[in-house]
């Protein structure tokens, strides 16, 4: 079933597809072609393997939260540790695999687009670690809110470039992006952050993040009873998902829901979306009632995404893959939980999957196994924690 | 293909086609636009439709769907608004330019209810390339509606075949990579790029992206047989948005982008044709 997508126009189902100006179609066919072949070209895989190993410090290890689990009295509790990543989250998977690929077609210069800043710092590192010119696309009021990783991909060489239309969000620097993008293919090759976009987007960044899945079945030594991740666009959960899909376990996505589902103020767009089409395919995504993108909203802005994945929209529609969502308040809730029972600050988007797991977790026996895929750390995020938590973390 | 059409592609070169967004500033305003710009030999009408993500749009088309968005427009309102520029007098074809988003939200049937309610003539939606047009192709065969496709500098000719073969209204050649927008000059090679296209089109074939001065018209005339122009008379539009918004000074302002215009499509020599 799920392996056979996407076809060869890039579909999952009804989703994804290539929604973009004939001008960047050139672009895309020849990324297309070049992938296939590297994706075809052992020596390209080794380099990449290597490149994960020696760089980024892989394999990432799975870590039994034990006291966790003993807290809440169910099943077992297992996290797998991308927050243990060269740069503190599972982009750099990705960004290893384009930055290469960029390499091999003989591009010069990398363009990116960055929301909370982990995509642009893995797209920046890995534009010093190939030699590769790199600019970032960031809105204005990500750039304020994400000081430090902003200083952070300066100091690593990256030009960030603020984004003033729209909402001066992560919306807003993908389209900037898209459209510096068309305008210089000659040299330049665009590193997506996440599984949007159009085709083959969303198939290249799943088998560059299938790495989180292939290496967590090697091991463990059974199949987990659940598996969990969070989603905004859709990546680490793409890639956590992807290995286990043809198995007997229950794969979970969750979203944000924000200040609550129907307060309107959320990012779950899975359940309050609907089909559109955003920055190049077709999939859900928030809108208004005349098909104007809405923004979204989560505590996490990893997660403040209106749209998401085509193949999760497929995996929804399916039913292989079931998503439900997370709010603000329960995620720091969660986060609190994880830093005092086993001493580890998750990324606030990490969060919202570990606190499903512990929802979950009681109602199952204590021989069952609950995997979640702890996306990243949550240091990027300990002005937002402080912001909310403020003087109860005593409490 | 319907005869307001029909007359277009048999009239053939030296076609002006300009672009202008619904609702920028005020449907009024936008109405009085149309009206002057067929009076200064436009040949058809692109009403762009405001988006929230404009993906081949530069920041001044950007702009102007803002102003025309915090205005409450859409795709059904605008249109409706064409029919009150046929009710005012407007002939020439009216081709709506918007995302497939909206579209897509509007559905087939609505929108091609709205089509002939208002008399509108032709689609372009530039985020909808050739393989993902098929079932839009075939509606718009059937509702009689031109559907314009968009080929660029870095199509290929197997592509530009496909679409050339397929296309309908006109072909919309965009001049250089990038996103709509002014341009100072054009590089060599958009000549080349327009004779491979020539070579394959049985509908007039139009260059847009940057043209925004009379000596570009005059430069790419032999080469092409019309001029798609947005930007330029967009940013004319923002330069008298006060005047253009109140009924007073609305007159004034319309005539001075009138003067514009005219300088503009001067190397046609066909000002006021259709008065």
């Amino acid at each position: 079933m799920a392996t056979s997508v996407p076809d060869q126009r890039g579909r999952y189902g009804r989703y994804g597809g290539k929604y973009v100006p004939e001008t960047a179609m050139y672009a895309l066919e020849e990324l297309e072609e070049s992938l296939d072949k590297a994706m075809a070209d052992p020596q390209f895989m080794a380099n990449y393997h290597e490149e994960l190993k020696k760089y980024s410090g892989r394999p990432t290890p799975i870590t039994h939260a034990e006291n966790l689990s003993k807290r809440l009295g169910g099943a077992q509790i297992h996290l797998k540790r991308e927050d243990l990543n060269h740069t503190g989250a599972h982009k750099l998977n990705n960004a290893i695999g384009q930055a290469l690929l960029a390499v091999r077609m003989g591009k010069e210069k990398i363009v990116a687009e960055t929301g909370a800043g982990q995509h642009g710092v893995a797209a920046a590192t890995v534009a010093a670690r190939f030699g590769l010119e790199c600019k970032v696309f960031m809105g204005e009021e990500d750039i304020r809110r994400q000081e430090l990783n902003v200083f952070r991909m300066k100091l690593l060489g990256a030009e960030v470039v603020p984004v003033s239309s729209g909402s001066k969000t992560l919306k807003d620097a993908t389209n900037e992006a898209i459209r510096y993008w068309v305008s210089n293919v000659e040299d330049t090759f665009y590193l997506i952050g996440s599984v949007v976009g159009p085709h083959p987007y969303p198939k290249m960044v799943r088998d560059f993040q299938r790495v989180i899945g292939d290496e967590s079945r090697e091991q463990l030594t059974d199949l987990p009873d659940k598996v969990i991740a969070c989603v905004g666009g859709g990546s680490n959960a793409m890639g956590m998902f992807y290995p286990f899909l043809q198995d007997d376990v229950t794969l979970i996505g969750v979203e944000a829901a924000g200040k609550g589902i129907h307060t309107g103020e959320h990012a779950a767009t899975l359940s309050e979306g609907r089909l559109g089409v955003i920055h190049g395919s077709i999939t859900y995504l928030l809108q208004s009632d005349t098909g104007q993108i809405q923004e979204p909203h989560s505590i996490s802005a990893g997660l403040d995404y209106p749209g998401i994945g085509p193949e999760h929209a497929y995996l929804s529609e399916t039913g292989r893959v079931t998503y439900t969502g997370i709010t603000d308040k329960e995620a720091l809730d969660a986060l609190k939980v994880l830093s005092e029972e086993e001493g580890i600050i998750p990324a606030i988007e990490s969060a919202h999957a570990l606190s499903e797991a512990m929802k979950q977790a009681p109602e199952m026996s204590s021989d069952e196994v609950i995997l979640v895929c702890l996306s990243g750390r949550g240091d990027k995020d300990v002005h937002t924690i402080m912001e909310h938590l403020g003087g109860d973390v005593d409490e | 293909m319907n005869k307001r059409f029909e007359k277009f592609v048999n009239g053939r070169s030296d076609l002006f086609i300009p672009f202008i967004v619904a609702g920028d500033p005020t449907e009024e305003a936008t109405i009085e636009l149309a009206l002057m710009l067929q009076e200064e030999g436009a040949n058809a009408l692109e009403l762009g439709i405001p988006y929230s993500d404009p993906l081949a749009d530069g920041p001044v088309i950007q702009r102007a769907s803002l102003r025309a968005l915090e205005h409450g427009m859409s795709l059904e309102k605008a249109m409706n608004l064409v029919r009150k520029m046929r009710d005012r007098g407007l002939e020439i074809p009216v081709v709506i330019f918007t995302y497939y988003n909206l579209l897509l939200q509007l559905g087939e049937e609505r929108f091609f209810a709205l089509v002939h309610k208002n008399d509108i003539d032709g689609l372009l939606v530039p985020d909808l390339p050739f393989e993902e047009s098929e079932e839009w192709r075939n509606s718009c065969k059937s509702n009689e509606t031109a559907l314009i496709s968009l080929v660029a500098p870095t199509t290929s000719d197997k592509r530009l075949k496909a679409i050339a073969s397929e296309s309908s209204g006109f072909l919309y050649c965009v001049s250089s990579l990038g996103v709509t927008g002014t341009r100072k000059d054009f590089h060599s090679s958009v000549f080349d790029f327009l004779e491979r296209v020539k070579g394959h089109s049985e509908v007039p074939v139009a260059i847009g992206f940057g043209v925004s001065a009379p000596d570009q018209v005059e430069k790419l005339k032999n080469f092409c047989d019309g001029v798609i122009v947005g930007s330029a008379i967009i940013r004319q539009v923002e330069s008298h948005i006060e005047a253009l918004s109140e009924e007073a000074s609305r007159k004034e302002a319309v005539d001075q982008i009138r003067t514009y215009v005219r300088d503009l499509v001067s190397p046609y020599g066909k000002a006021k044709i259709h008065t």
